[in-house]
């Protein structure tokens, strides 16, 4: 009988070490169709953070670098500088790419270096313990805001998307999420888009994800989905903030 | 080719071409920048990559990752920007890339000034980034020699799949000279698809490539460092260079200078000859590995009573030749770290008063 459904090549066969309810097993699923899709596998390099994906490169079957914290854009523009003929992306959560890293990513968004980055935004540290991040809502407590996040001390949650699109230069800048499966379908058409445009050798592209962590939020995984849904999703709002200027959209 | 007149900066952008390394990262600072400014303009011209970053730290990692797909890649800065680039050299020696950077050291701490300076003698050959690594440092004393090692880093980084470190001066950047590229320095770069992350269609493979330098286990850990140690050791057996000059005589006193200060330190040995009165010097071209064992032969000479380490800072490498002379001979230590590099009738002022 032949298969209908099956795992893309550019996943391995070893079992993440991602917790219960986390999006990464979903988002490193899409991210391995498209590539497959694409026929690129062979000349992609992926770019670690540092966080809960440093190991991500455990998870795929092509060429992989790790990075230091937040240096994820540097290094994706040394490697496409120098081989303008590899496909690259860094795939970054938001203490990686919008604290430490965020001088990195502005400037490589902004020379349009021609790589994907995959922001994985779940307003926490994931790795280190739950500890706040740019992208902590007001008045979340994280294991470092235990009265919860108070703007007064140090201001609103960041928005990358709206940031990153603000700028002239990138080609495509998207917000997503993979909560339930139209989300999916959608978020995967995105993660397709910002490769293809890398193929057609466009700009940089940005496709934020709004995800779960249910371990340091403390909830089950259907309850991180709900929590999404009632307070990340009216702030951090889904959709396509700026599109290459010759593609039509669907 | 002839000799040609040629800035130190603008002679290291130039050698760096001619060995064959068409990739350029870097961000402004003085007194290096010329050679951003130079590669600026030439490597558009031989088809190669020029990138101004938006800072060291940026450009530290851009090197990471251009050296972890294979390309050959340097670049050039000045102290407080190798402080920046330090913590990207920690992670690149600690995954294994091949580097070459280049420091036209300048005065510090902080800002410091932007005169000749020795002062990050400790930062090159100790260590500026976090964890157990070594950097191969060389040395030039002249604008020639600059090209040379320059010419000489990239196929010797490659040897060690470790960063290499041309630690110069303000001095050696401004200065002009004339020099010649030896074209017999050229070097392929080498193949490095056993691990460099060039994409699988590149090298006809199906394993992927892991550039990384996260050891979780400590038995991996411990393996990784063992193996990083097993390749510094090979260079203290392997890579130490140096120059003696007027060690066939009875010296006195015996000098061990580097760079802009050993030529004065050459200037001081001739004058005092002159006067009747010997001393020689060892001039270390490499500082990792250091020459030891040549400092020790050279101090243990019965006709020689101190030896000084005269150096661009307040006193760094007096360390190491502590540690080489090994008690054979009274070590001491004359530095001037403000920028005016000392004059030869102060350092004879200096040696005399031993006397």
């Amino acid at each position: 009988m032949a298969k209908t459904f099956k795992k893309p090549e550019a996943l391995s066969d070893q079992p993440t070490h991602y917790c219960p309810g986390c999006t990464h097993g979903i988002i490193h699923r899409l991210v391995a169709e498209v590539i497959d899709e694409l026929g690129i596998r062979g000349r992609t390099v992926g770019i670690a953070p540092v966080g809960c994906a440093v190991l991500a490169y455990n998870y795929f079957t092509f060429d992989f670098q790790e990075a230091a914290h937040g240096r994820a854009p540097a290094m994706a523009t040394g490697i496409k500088r120098v081989r303008p003929d590899l496909i690259v992306f860094t795939y970054q959560g938001d203490g990686d790419l919008a604290s430490i890293g965020m001088g990195e990513i502005i400037h490589a968004a902004n020379r349009g270096e021609k790589f994907t980055t995959i922001f994985v935004n779940n307003t926490v540290y994931g790795m280190t313990g739950g500890q706040m991040a740019p992208t902590t809502l007001q008045g979340q407590r994280t294991t470092t805001s235990p009265a919860g996040r108070n703007v007064e001390e140090v201001g609103m949650p960041v928005k990358i998307a709206e940031l990153i699109s603000a700028l002239e230069t990138p080609a495509y800048v998207t917000r997503q999420t993979v909560l339930k499966p139209k989300y999916v379908v959608r978020a995967k058409k995105a993660i397709k888009k910002a490769f293809q445009y890398q193929v057609e050798g466009r700009c940089f592209s940005l496709v934020e994800i709004v995800s779960t962590c249910p371990t340091n939020w403390g909830l089950t995984p259907v309850e991180a989905i709900k929590w999404v849904e009632d307070n990340m999703l009216p702030y951090f709002k889904l959709g396509e903030y700026k599109t290459p200027d010759e593609v039509e959209e669907d | 080719m002839g000799k040609i007149l040629m800035k130190g900066n603008e002679a290291i952008g130039e050698a760096a071409i001619r060995a064959g390394c068409l990739n350029y990262f870097a961000y402004p600072i003085t007194p290096q920048s010329e050679v951003a400014e130079y590669l600026s303009r030439r490597m558009p011209e031989v088809g190669g990559v020029f990138l101004q970053g938006e800072s060291e730290i940026a450009v530290g990692n851009m090197l990471f990752g251009a050296a972890g797909c294979g390309a050959r890649v340097f670049t050039t800065s000045s102290s407080p920007g190798i402080s920046l680039m330090s913590e990207a050299i920690s992670y690149i020696s600690s995954a294994q890339c091949p580097v070459v950077f280049v420091n036209i050291v300048r005065g510090g701490p902080g800002l410091g000034g932007i005169l000749p300076s020795q002062a990050d003698y400790f930062q090159a050959t100790k260590g500026g980034g976090h964890g157990d690594y070594r950097l191969l440092v060389m040395a030039p004393a002249s604008v020639q020699e600059a090209v040379e090692m320059v010419m000489k880093a990239f196929p010797l980084a490659e040897k060690y799949r470790n960063p290499v470190m041309i630690l110069g001066d303000g001095l050696i950047g401004q200065m002009m000279e004339p020099i010649e590229f030896p074209e017999h320095l050229r070097t392929e770069p080498s193949n490095k698809d056993d691990w460099a992350t060039n994409g699988m269609d590149t090298r006809n493979s199906s394993k992927p490539n892991l550039v990384k330098s996260l050891f979780l286990n400590a038995e991996l850990l411990e393996e990784h460092n063992v193996v990083l140690k097993a390749k510094y050791d090979r260079m203290k057996q392997e890579e130490v260079r140096y120059e003696s000059y007027n060690v066939d005589t009875d010296y006195q006193a015996l000098i061990v200078s580097f760079g802009t200060m050993s030529r004065v330190c050459r200037t001081v040995i001739d004058n005092l000859k002159a006067q009747g009165f010997e001393t020689a010097m060892i001039r270390p071209q490499t500082l990792f590995p250091f020459p030891e064992a040549p400092i020790k032969k050279a101090a243990s000479k019965e006709s020689c009573q101190v030896v000084l380490s005269i150096e661009l800072n307040m006193g760094q490498m007096v360390e190491d030749v502590d540690r080489s002379v090994q008690g054979k001979c009274p070590v001491h230590c004359y530095g001037k770290a403000g920028g005016d590099v000392p004059t030869p009738e102060e350092v004879i002022d200096v040696i005399k008063s031993f006397f």
